[in-house]
């Protein structure tokens, strides 16, 4: 352990030192809502495709049912992902990933770390992968997934995706008991600042939001809308005769909010909800598909 | 799954070894989180030379025919033989050398194992259930060469990822793999590493002056997770003790996979816990202690919240939220469910116990004992149905057996869980069960073959359990169709047989057509009883006979109807028989009345030393056709006598 505990952001710039020294392009999050780092476009589709792909980046993932008015100690509704993606999945990827945990200040022989199997699977993308839950000390720090699957078509060869729960991680390397008492920079510098003064306000407004003020005939409209324009924008062509799937892409993960957003306000039955999972489904594997044929044109 | 892939290797290897002509003196698989190891004994250094006879073209075959099946097996023409107009051709295998059929045996096994869920990875087409990175392989101290998928076999392998010197160690043979492995800190040997976790926790209980709540399942979920498994002891905010014991457990059991700890005097739940880790800490163990302490706080926390948030609203306001639960696509909603388990406890609260504040209390709680399905920690904790409605029941200041009907109605889930023999809570816990098997049965989802998803067996054991035990009187058939009391009979048959009962026997009351349990079962002990006595077992020789009897003689002709009567020179015996069946006839039919099928039994006694008199002195088939059909009437009323008890057919003996 180094003296003093990573601050918030000092985490994640040694997550982006440490897997930009492993050949990834660190990229910034994507700027469209999304539930999970998965659904950055950065993976979902640079998952497909033959050619290889190395990447890691910050994405901020909206849960609105989630959301507790920042009171639950570990539960928000806007908090952040480090997700990493390699493709093909290099031999050594476990080391690697223990590499990072030493890189934060994680000591495995101080530790108990373990590598849990868990099946994963995301039934709105159509995706699913066979990997471990990794556990420190008893709590989960990463998700840990070979994707065997995305849009409903194989993920060949084979993408390794690694997913550590920022706010998580940070409050056991900080030892702290509440996100909101997370160092967000250097507790001794000019200006230190806790997660909680930088985003306890952004946790209480959305909260009231997500659960109380968006009207949900306005959602119900605006998911029928999304779930039109993708089709429409696959039909497009850019200049060198590729299918416009990254701006129909971005509508699936438009819809794929709402649908969340009407489910805090509770306006969606149990009945509803498969029926509403296998549309969102539907639009991803039509911008899958788009994806592979456009890749394939490309090689 | 660790345990089934063992299991899945040691077959296919056993299967794989038999099919090359291989018997292994000994065949033994571990499993655990990193590996997967087969290890055969006493297999020779190279397979016996074989026979093998092969069939050839038939006799008159065209010449090239012949020629290619020459060439084939190397064989010149006079050393074939002609059988059944065929040629057939005596072939010598020669045995191969063991290492080469162990490497094809390996191959195969890797590339057909049956996963429950495989995957490939990288560029490759393998599947394994993780990415597969080595293969050790050797045979009387040699590698066994081979290559699957790019992956060579060897004669390393590797320790624990973190202890030790984490580097790769060869191992020639099985002693120096598994000595090997436990220097490199692994135990290979499941059933090693769960005896490792019970000795040392229960050390680290009893140094605490506590006791290790004891856990089956738990020990093998861990037994899987740890290579080289050390159990840290940890400590839990006091604060946390006042939610209830089960949800603390279950969050730990669940969750975090710890297991409780108590007091041995009172068995109340002490602050503590027993975690699993994979390592001997440098530190002794105190920074993984502290940060599974943390996390369960953590945990509790978000428990305690559902127990505090859950309880400030009604169960009863609950329900209109389960409407929108869906019990079973053809059976509706969760609400239309608590509806019809209502109505039926009031029917059955009547006959449990016939009153009128037990059936208001049973329809009460039927009406809220599924309330907590929507309820925060039941969404968290499934296995907490129940259990928790009992708490927020109690918090709203509920009628006790109101109280403990809601908690008890899923009981019992299985032969070691109570059953529920109060009024209010055996009238709610029959009504959930009988609902659950009346509606599964109208759309017919019925148990077949291993197959019973919806645990339908478990339901009609667990009330005929409460009905025994409750000795609740009811007339099953008012409630269910021929078809589930029959379900009910064979479950009952089951029943009865684990507990030692002759099945036959049930078969014998079956037979009478009865629907109410608690008879039933008082009537096959006595007639069990019976049975067992010199007396039932003649008697039950003399009603075969009588009934061979008469079925021969039905043959012929139609049986003599009526009453057989009292004839002038007949042989005392027979007359003897007709007034003491006389006496009999009535006494059974008090005795029945009053269901004391002891007396009942005693009364078939008594006819006994008569039957048997009777058929000592007296020939049915006299010449005399009236003296003959007096005595066929007689020992109709014997079997009518003795039918009135049980089957006696159905008896074997």
């Amino acid at each position: 352990m180094p003296d003093k505990p990573l601050s918030f952001q000092g985490l994640i710039l040694k997550l982006h030192d440490y897997w930009s020294r492993q050949g990834c392009v660190i990229l910034q999050p994507h700027d469209v809502e999304v539930g999970a780092g998965t659904l950055h476009p950065a993976t979902v589709l640079r998952a497909l495709g033959p050619r290889p792909w190395r990447a890691a980046y910050v994405q901020p993932s909206r849960r609105p049912a989630d959301g507790r008015y920042g009171e639950n100690p570990n539960r928000l509704q806007h908090y952040y992902q480090y997700q990493v993606i390699l493709k093909p999945n290099p031999p050594d990827q476990q080391e690697l990933y223990l590499g990072s945990l030493a890189a934060i200040g994680l000591d495995a022989r101080l530790h108990d770390i373990r590598f849990v199997e868990d099946d994963w699977e995301n039934p709105t993308v159509g995706a699913w992968g066979l990997g471990w839950e990794v556990w420190c000390d008893g709590m989960e720090i990463s998700q840990y997934t070979y994707f065997q699957q995305v849009g409903g078509l194989d993920v060949r060869p084979v993408a390794g995706e690694i997913t550590y729960g920022l706010e998580r991680l940070a409050m056991y390397l900080q030892g702290v008991d509440h996100f909101s008492e997370l160092a967000f920079n250097d507790p001794d510098g000019p200006a230190p600042m806790t997660y909680g003064e930088v985003f306890l306000e952004n946790e209480r407004q959305h909260s009231e939001a997500n659960f109380h003020l968006y009207d949900v005939e306005t959602l119900k409209r605006q998911f029928d809308d999304m779930e039109r324009t993708v089709p429409e924008l696959l039909k497009g062509r850019a200049p060198q005769g590729q299918a416009t799937v990254l701006p129909a892409y971005d509508h699936v993960l438009k819809a794929s909010h709402l649908f969340n957003l009407m489910d805090a306000r509770g306006a969606i039955a149990v009945a509803e909800r498969q029926s509403y999972i296998g549309r969102i489904r539907e639009l991803t594997k039509m911008c899958a598909e788009a994806w592979v044929a456009n890749e394939g044109a490309d090689a | 799954m660790q345990a089934q892939a063992a299991r899945d290797l040691e077959r296919m290897a056993r299967e794989r070894l038999a099919a090359e002509g291989f018997i292994p003196e000994a065949l033994k698989t571990f499993a655990g989180p990193r590996r997967l190891t087969l290890v055969a004994e006493g297999l020779p250094l190279a397979q016996a030379d074989r026979k093998e006879e092969r069939k050839g073209p038939r006799v008159g075959a065209p010449e090239q025919a012949i020629e290619g099946f020459l060439r084939a097996t190397g064989l010149s023409r006079d050393q074939l033989v002609e059988r059944d107009g065929a040629y057939f051709a005596a072939v010598e295998k020669p045995g191969q050398p063991t290492p080469a059929i162990a490497a094809e045996i390996v191959e195969q096994i890797v590339r057909s194992f049956p996963w429950p869920k495989s995957m490939t990875w990288a560029d490759g087409s393998l599947r394994w259930v993780r990415p597969l990175h080595r293969i050790l392989c050797v045979f009387n101290r040699e590698v066994v060469p081979f290559q699957i998928e790019g992956i060579e076999s060897g004669e390393v392998t590797q320790g624990h990822r973190f202890m030790g010197s984490a580097q790769p160690f060869r191992a020639r043979d099985f002693d120096e793999y598994q000595d090997g492995l436990s220097r490199h800190f692994v135990l290979l040997d499941p059933e090693e590493r769960k005896s490792v976790i019970m000795d040392a926790a229960r050390t680290l209980a009893f140094a605490r002056g506590f006791e290790l709540v004891e856990d089956e399942g738990l020990l093998d979920e861990v037994a899987g997770l740890a290579e080289w498994p050390t159990p840290i002891l940890g400590d839990m905010d006091p604060a946390f003790l006042d939610l209830p014991p089960e949800v603390i457990r279950t969050s730990m059991r669940v969750h975090q996979r710890y297991f409780a700890l108590r007091d041995a005097r009172s068995g109340f739940l002490v602050p503590h816990f027993v975690t699993v880790a994979n390592i001997e800490a440098e530190d002794g163990g105190k920074a993984i202690a502290a940060g599974n302490a943390r996390v369960l706080s953590a945990r509790l926390n978000d428990a305690r919240f559902f127990w505090e948030e859950d309880r400030k609203i009604r169960l009863e306001d609950r329900l209109p939220k389960l409407k929108g639960v869906t019990f079973h696509a053809r059976l509706g909603t969760m609400y239309e469910r608590v509806t019809r388990i209502e109505a039926l406890a009031a029917e059955l609260a009547r006959f449990v116990r016939d009153d009128a504040p037990t059936r208001e209390k049973a329809v009460l709680a039927a009406r809220l004992c599924k309330a907590d399905l929507v309820s925060g920690m039941v969404g968290e904790f499934p296995e907490l149905q129940g259990i928790m409605g009992g708490y927020y029941a109690q918090a709203e200041g509920l009628d006790p057996e109101v109280v403990d009907a809601i908690r008890d109605h899923y009981k019992p889930q299985g032969p070691a869980d109570a059953v529920p023999v109060q009024a209010v809570a055996a009238a709610v816990a029959l009504a959930d069960k009988l609902d659950t098997l009346v509606s599964f049965f109208s759309i017919g989802e019925k148990p077949t073959g291993s197959r019973d998803p919806y645990a339908l067996r478990r339901a009609a054991i667990g009330v005929i359990r409460i009905l025994l035990q409750s000795r609740t009187r009811l007339p099953l058939k008012s409630f269910v169709s021929d078809e589930l009391l029959a379900f009910f009979a064979d479950r009952l048959k089951v029943l009865l047989r684990e507990e030692g009962q002759r099945h036959d026997l049930v078969d014998a009351v079956f037979a009478l057509g009865d629907d109410d349990l608690v008879r039933i079962v008082s009537r096959v002990n006595a007639l069990d009883q019976f049975l067992q006595t010199a007396d039932g077992a003649n008697l039950l020789a003399g009603y075969k006979r009588a009934v061979n009897i008469l079925k021969a003689e039905e043959k012929k002709a139609p049986l003599p109807a009526g009453e057989p009567a009292e004839m002038k020179a007949a042989p005392p015996e027979e007359a003897g028989l007709i007034n003491a069946l006389g006496h009999a006839e009535l006494e059974i039919g008090k005795a029945l009345k009053t269901e004391d099928f002891e007396a009942a039994m005693r009364e078939l006694a008594a006819l006994r030393a008569l039957v048997d008199a009777f058929f000592d002195k007296v020939l049915v088939n006299s010449e005399v056709a009236a003296e003959r059909d007096n005595r066929l009437r007689l020992l109709a009323k014997v079997r009518d006598a003795m039918g009135r008890v049980a089957d006696f057919s159905q008896v074997a003996g």
